[in-house]
């Protein structure tokens, strides 16, 4: 499993007010605490300052590489933001995201082929929201298609089946499921990912519902996740999901994090 | 207890049956349709909206009761046309140019018209000569825009000056909202007020409209 620590995002009260004082100790503590939670890229958003967030977008990423050697998550929806920060990223970086929508791919193509980059390709229509399984496989497809046509090595890909709630339409939870099973299965050496938050939008304990469907999803042949590593029981959910389905030999790293007192 | 508990009971469980049953026999017993409107519909609607935005009732089993509403309402349609009933006013609602994201943009139109309001829903990625020209033509009390992107936002204020170019920015009072978008944006952008979740919304349009 690949994992992206999620808790750098603007959207976040404190992370905009580190931000806005420019406080440096504060985000890359953070930082820290999600390598240390093992995480495989650190997300960094700053997608609430609108006008500003590419100032500080680049802002987050220059802070936290001054400090530690961590692959970053770069994340925002705007293909410029994206392309400053990419320029000023050390490493290879992971690109979050990139879709159909218009423009999106277009004025990011160049800077993906620039530099070796992991990318995530987000399953959002062209004029709507996809709602079945087959409206994700067809946007994730016509995405995979177009990044590899331009020389993106399919195991750089990671496809982001669009997480949308339960809550609204009973099916959106099966639909992202057998999404990621057929993407998995009409690419092989293609990655899955998605965030888990959205699926459980408007309904009570929301933690248990992403848990569940992050065992789920993982079931269904994901390979990564942006998360909350910070979250015990979320954490110990992935690492006792990822043995069960034989991907952790000896059940090193299950038995490593009880004997380290990680598990939740 | 009123009259109508049946049918409000039957909404706050989101019981359409009942709930459409029980309309039908209120309309044949020859209720008064204001009254019937008001205490068994909105008044319930209220309701589920004030727990839902106090985090006692969640999305399901509001959009539930909205849609046992809705299937209300369509027996009360002929009395619209007629004039017997008022609507609250009218609102044009849509999911601003670039933004494909519609949830919270449904979820803010189907309580708005469950508070009685009547909606034009003109859905998502819509210009802003698109709001104006419907503007011009429904002459909307209200004109409600959701934007859940970052670069999205600011296909707001090219709306608001859009409405203000068209010389009808005064006549309509703009509400906006969506994840990113905050109270202090709507400052910013001159537009009328913010709405942080659909239950918020409904108070909001009563408020800018002297109803409450």
């Amino acid at each position: 499993m690949i994992i992206v620590g999620e808790m750098i995002n603007a959207s976040r009260a404190s992370i905009k007010e580190a931000v806005e004082k420019q406080d440096a100790d504060f985000i890359i503590r953070i930082a820290k605490e999600q390598i240390e939670a093992g995480v495989d890229y650190i997300d960094v958003n700053a997608g609430t300052f609108v006008e500003k967030e590419t100032e500080y977008l680049c802002w987050l990423i220059e802070t936290i590489q001054d400090a530690i050697d961590a692959p970053l998550c770069l994340d925002s929806p705007d293909p410029d933001a994206l392309s400053e920060a990419v320029k000023i990223c050390k490493g290879e970086p992971m690109i979050n995201s990139i879709s159909m929508e218009e423009g999106r791919l277009k004025r990011l193509l160049p800077t993906l082929v620039s530099r070796p980059c992991q990318v995530i390709a987000l399953c959002m229509g062209r004029t709507s929201m996809p709602a079945t399984t087959s409206e994700r496989v067809k946007v994730g497809s016509e995405l995979i298609r177009e990044l590899t046509d331009n020389g993106i090595p399919l195991e750089n890909i990671h496809v982001d089946p669009l997480i949308q709630p339960v809550s609204v339409d009973i099916r959106m939870g099966i639909a992202a499921l057998e999404a990621i099973s057929r993407i998995m299965h009409d690419f092989p050496g293609v990655n899955t990912i998605c965030g888990l938050s959205n699926i459980s939008f408007g309904l009570p304990k929301r933690h248990l519902i992403n848990r569940n469907f992050l065992a789920l999803a993982m079931s269904h042949g994901l390979s990564g996740a942006i998360l909350d590593p910070t979250d015990k029981r979320l954490m110990s959910t992935l690492l006792s999901v990822n043995m069960l389905l034989g991907h952790d030999e000896y059940c090193e790293n299950y038995i490593d994090a009880y004997q380290n007192d990680r598990l939740g | 207890m009123n009259d109508f508990q049946v049918v409000a009971d039957a909404v706050h469980k989101g019981d359409i049956k009942t709930a459409v049953a029980e309309t039908q026999k209120a309309l044949d017993k020859g209720a008064d349709i204001q009254n019937f409107l008001d205490k068994a519909l909105i008044a319930t609607m209220d309701e589920v909206g004030e727990r839902f935005s106090k985090g006692i009732t969640f999305v399901p089993q509001m959009l539930r009761s909205a849609k046992t509403m809705q299937e209300c309402m369509k027996l009360l349609a002929p009395f619209f046309q007629q004039g017997t009933v008022k609507s609250k006013g009218k609102v044009l609602i849509g999911t601003v140019k670039g933004d494909l994201h519609d949830i919270g943009k449904n979820l803010v139109a189907m309580m708005l018209e469950g508070a009685g309001f009547t909606i034009t829903d003109m859905g998502v990625d819509i210009q802003p000569e698109k709001f104006v020209h419907k503007a011009q033509e429904i002459e909307p009390d209200i004109i409600a825009m959701s934007a859940l992107l970052s670069t999205t936002m600011p296909s707001m204020p090219m709306t608001i000056e859009a409405l203000d170019k068209a010389g009808i920015r005064d006549k309509v009072k703009v509400i906006i909202g969506g994840a990113p978008v905050t109270e202090k944006y709507a400052r910013e952008i001159k537009a009328d007020s913010y709405g942080s979740d659909a239950g918020a919304s409904v108070n909001l349009a009563k408020s800018l409209l002297g109803l409450n």
